[in-house]
């Protein structure tokens, strides 16, 4: 039985729903008021009960019959470097300034690739930190600290 | 005729030297920052129009809507060539266009892309001169229950361009409105799920959506498998349009140009609904329907002539009522009020020389575009010859420095990466993140409306169905839905979709 499911309908059916609750849950404690004036609570409210029958119907969906084609793995090492590189440029962008933060994300994500190594990813972070430097901050003239106050500069 | 004599005055204006010089560097940036992910027409006016101070008003606003223009052929390079929109509008490019250069054809999908934003953003600025009065008037009688049934119209149209699961297209629909919310609520000012986060005050930044579902999303599903996709096209031959192109691409042209120009015109969000609208329209009249979503030439000719149609009229709430389409055309009211003019009404008959010199120099700015475009397809071609392990680390640098410079908000960032894992998550279980971000965008003037709407009809909810305009809308928008659920339909669209991948 379970086997014949649709896992992904399934896990999306969950996520709605808990998306659903989170807000509405949330959405609870604004004000609802009323149709005529609504208040900042109303609209999430609707939408939330929304999307909870959404997710509820993609359930019962998921018993019509397994996927057609698996979800497959999760580059997780991908994943974390680049997630964790964008977490770092956000971090350390106003402290170490755009040059280092840029350098130490942009080496972070460049390493996700399997196919590149240490040596490959440190080119790289140079050389993006370097035309990034050139468009942005010398031909665009964006308002942003090449180092920042963290450094001894 | 009062035409040819205001476009001559138009004219006047936008030969002066120094009108081409700054129109065409408008046109090279737009281009430009429309090809770089991460960093859009918005960003890039927000932060010229301080530049712009010491110019004379008409050079300026030449200058900020060439920009504003310009990203949109631009934005369709980067769509068809990796993927990631520059622009909403050109989210539904990137599903046919990039098929397209999957296949090899990117020269085509290019050339097509530019010729037609060329024929419809001509068409259009002409319908901008001829039409903006009259055309203003209609707009003028579109209340709030109309505005409100046009944007529910549009949000369920774009379930038909869906893959697969309507219910999940809609699941997607509402989630963008939900995170639309975020933010400080329009009427009390309170703010809504931002867990104290000032920062979230002014809801999470549409960029940040944009480059996370579509861009990390992708990045991710394209590092599952390294070693067996071939993931860009390193050969491009042939990039003219065979006569079959051609002949494919003409009457899509035209339709695209006339729904765009129509759409352009609404305020709040007209060149996104136009090219989602004509992509559906495309694919439902085409005899090749089954070659949607794998790299139809219609569904590239259609959106492109479409929303370079609608950024053209969509200038006419601007010049007209002084209300904004567009994130940028908001600026461009910064821009006007910088020079001490007030727009609306008045700026046709205060400021003629302004108004037509601005209208002409879109039309001369979309001819630079297509002389700057055509002979550099070969130069934005070369991208792809750039490996993907090297491409997709710049793809995160941009984006990084592009979102952090709208508003140098860290937080920005982050939800560039959280919406990332989501849309990734949720692409992987085959929910479609085009509707997500169209909700996302439509979702504050949705709630807006509504509300507005509700205020004017003292609480009846029936004013959206005694309106016979709203009440034409709205009952599309069930005929839609209804038409996608029906079996037979709904066995054919999973007959469509289930060749792909």
């Amino acid at each position: 039985m379970t086997a014949q499911k649709s896992l992904k309908d399934l896990l999306t059916g969950l996520i709605f729903i808990g998306f659903g609750l989170a807000f509405g849950y949330a959405a609870l404690s604004y004000e609802t008021g009323t149709a005529l004036r609504m208040g900042p609570g109303y609209f999430p409210l609707i939408l939330a009960g929304i999307i909870i029958v959404l997710g509820v119907a993609t359930l019962l969906q998921s018993a019509s019959g397994p996927d057609k084609t698996p979800i497959g793995r999760a580059p997780w090492l991908a994943l974390a470097l680049i997630l964790g590189g964008l977490a770092f440029f956000g971090l350390t962008v106003r402290g170490l300034g755009l040059a280092p933060a840029l350098f130490v994300s942009t080496f972070l994500s460049a390493f996700a690739s399997e196919r590149t190594g240490v040596g490959g990813a440190l080119v790289m972070a140079a050389g993006l930190v370097l035309i990034s430097m050139l468009i942005f901050v010398w031909a665009l003239g964006l308002p942003l600290r090449i180092f920042g106050p963290w450094l001894p500069l | 005729m009062d035409l040819i004599a205001n476009l001559g005055v138009g004219f006047e204006i936008a030969l002066t030297p120094v009108n081409i010089l700054y129109c065409f560097v408008g046109v090279l940036l737009g281009t430009l920052v429309g090809v770089l992910p991460g960093i859009g027409p918005t960003g890039t006016v927000a932060i010229l129009l301080p530049i712009t101070f010491t110019f004379e008003p008409v050079t300026a606003l030449i200058m900020l809507a060439g920009i504003y223009y310009g990203a949109q052929y631009g934005g369709s390079t980067s769509a068809i060539l990796i993927n990631l929109p520059g622009e909403s509008s050109s989210a539904i490019t990137a599903i046919d266009g990039h098929q397209m250069a999957r296949q090899g054809r990117a020269g085509p999908a290019l050339a097509t892309a530019a010729l037609g934003s060329f024929f419809a953003g001509s068409v259009a600025t002409l319908l901008l001169a001829i039409a903006a009065p009259p055309l203003a008037r209609v707009a003028l009688k579109f209340g709030s229950a109309e505005y409100f049934s046009l944007i529910v119209l549009g949000l369920i149209a774009s379930v038909a361009l869906a893959h697969g699961s309507i219910i999940k297209a809609l699941g997607m629909i509402v989630l963008g409105l939900l995170l639309g919310t975020v933010g400080q609520d329009l009427y009390s000012g309170q703010p809504r799920f931002t867990f104290g986060f000032f920062e979230l005050y002014s809801g999470i930044n549409f960029v940040s959506v944009a480059v996370g579902v579509f861009g990390v999303a992708e990045i991710l599903r394209n590092l599952e498998d390294e070693k067996t996709r071939t993931l860009l096209v390193k050969k491009v031959e042939n990039l003219w349009l065979t006569k079959d192109d051609f002949r494919r691409s003409v009457n899509p042209v035209l339709r695209g140009t006339a729904l765009g120009s129509l759409l352009g015109v609404l305020p709040g969000g007209g060149h996104v609904l136009a090219a989602f609208a004509s992509y559906s329209l495309e694919k439902k009249i085409s005899r090749n329907e089954a070659e949607f979503g794998r790299g139809a030439i219609e569904g590239v000719a259609a959106p492109e002539s479409a929303n370079n149609a609608a950024a053209q009229t969509s200038f006419i709430p601007l010049l007209t009522l002084g209300i904004p389409a567009h994130p940028v055309m908001a600026l461009m009211i910064g821009a006007f009020i910088i020079h001490g003019i007030t727009p609306g009404p008045n700026v046709m008959t205060d400021e003629p020389a302004l108004f037509w010199g601005l209208i002409v120099s879109m039309w001369i700015g979309n001819l630079l575009l297509v002389l700057l475009n055509l002979p550099l397809i070969g130069l934005w071609v070369k991208l792809l010859t750039i490996p993907y392990r090297v491409l997709f680390p710049a793809i995160i640098a941009f984006a990084c420095i592009g979102t952090y410079s709208i508003g140098l908000n860290a937080f920005d960032i982050y939800a560039i990466a959280v919406l990332g894992l989501i849309g990734y998550v949720l692409v992987k279980l085959d929910c479609e993140p085009a509707p997500l971000l169209l909700g996302f965008v439509l979702g504050p003037l949705l709630e807006e409306h509504l509300r507005r709407a509700m205020i004017i009809s003292r609480g009846d909810p029936m004013t959206f169905l005694e309106r016979p305009i709203s009440a034409g809308l709205l009952a599309f928008a069930a005929l839609a839905i209804v038409l996608s659920l029906l079996p037979a339909i709904r066995k054919r669209r999973e007959e469509v979709f289930s060749e792909e991948d």
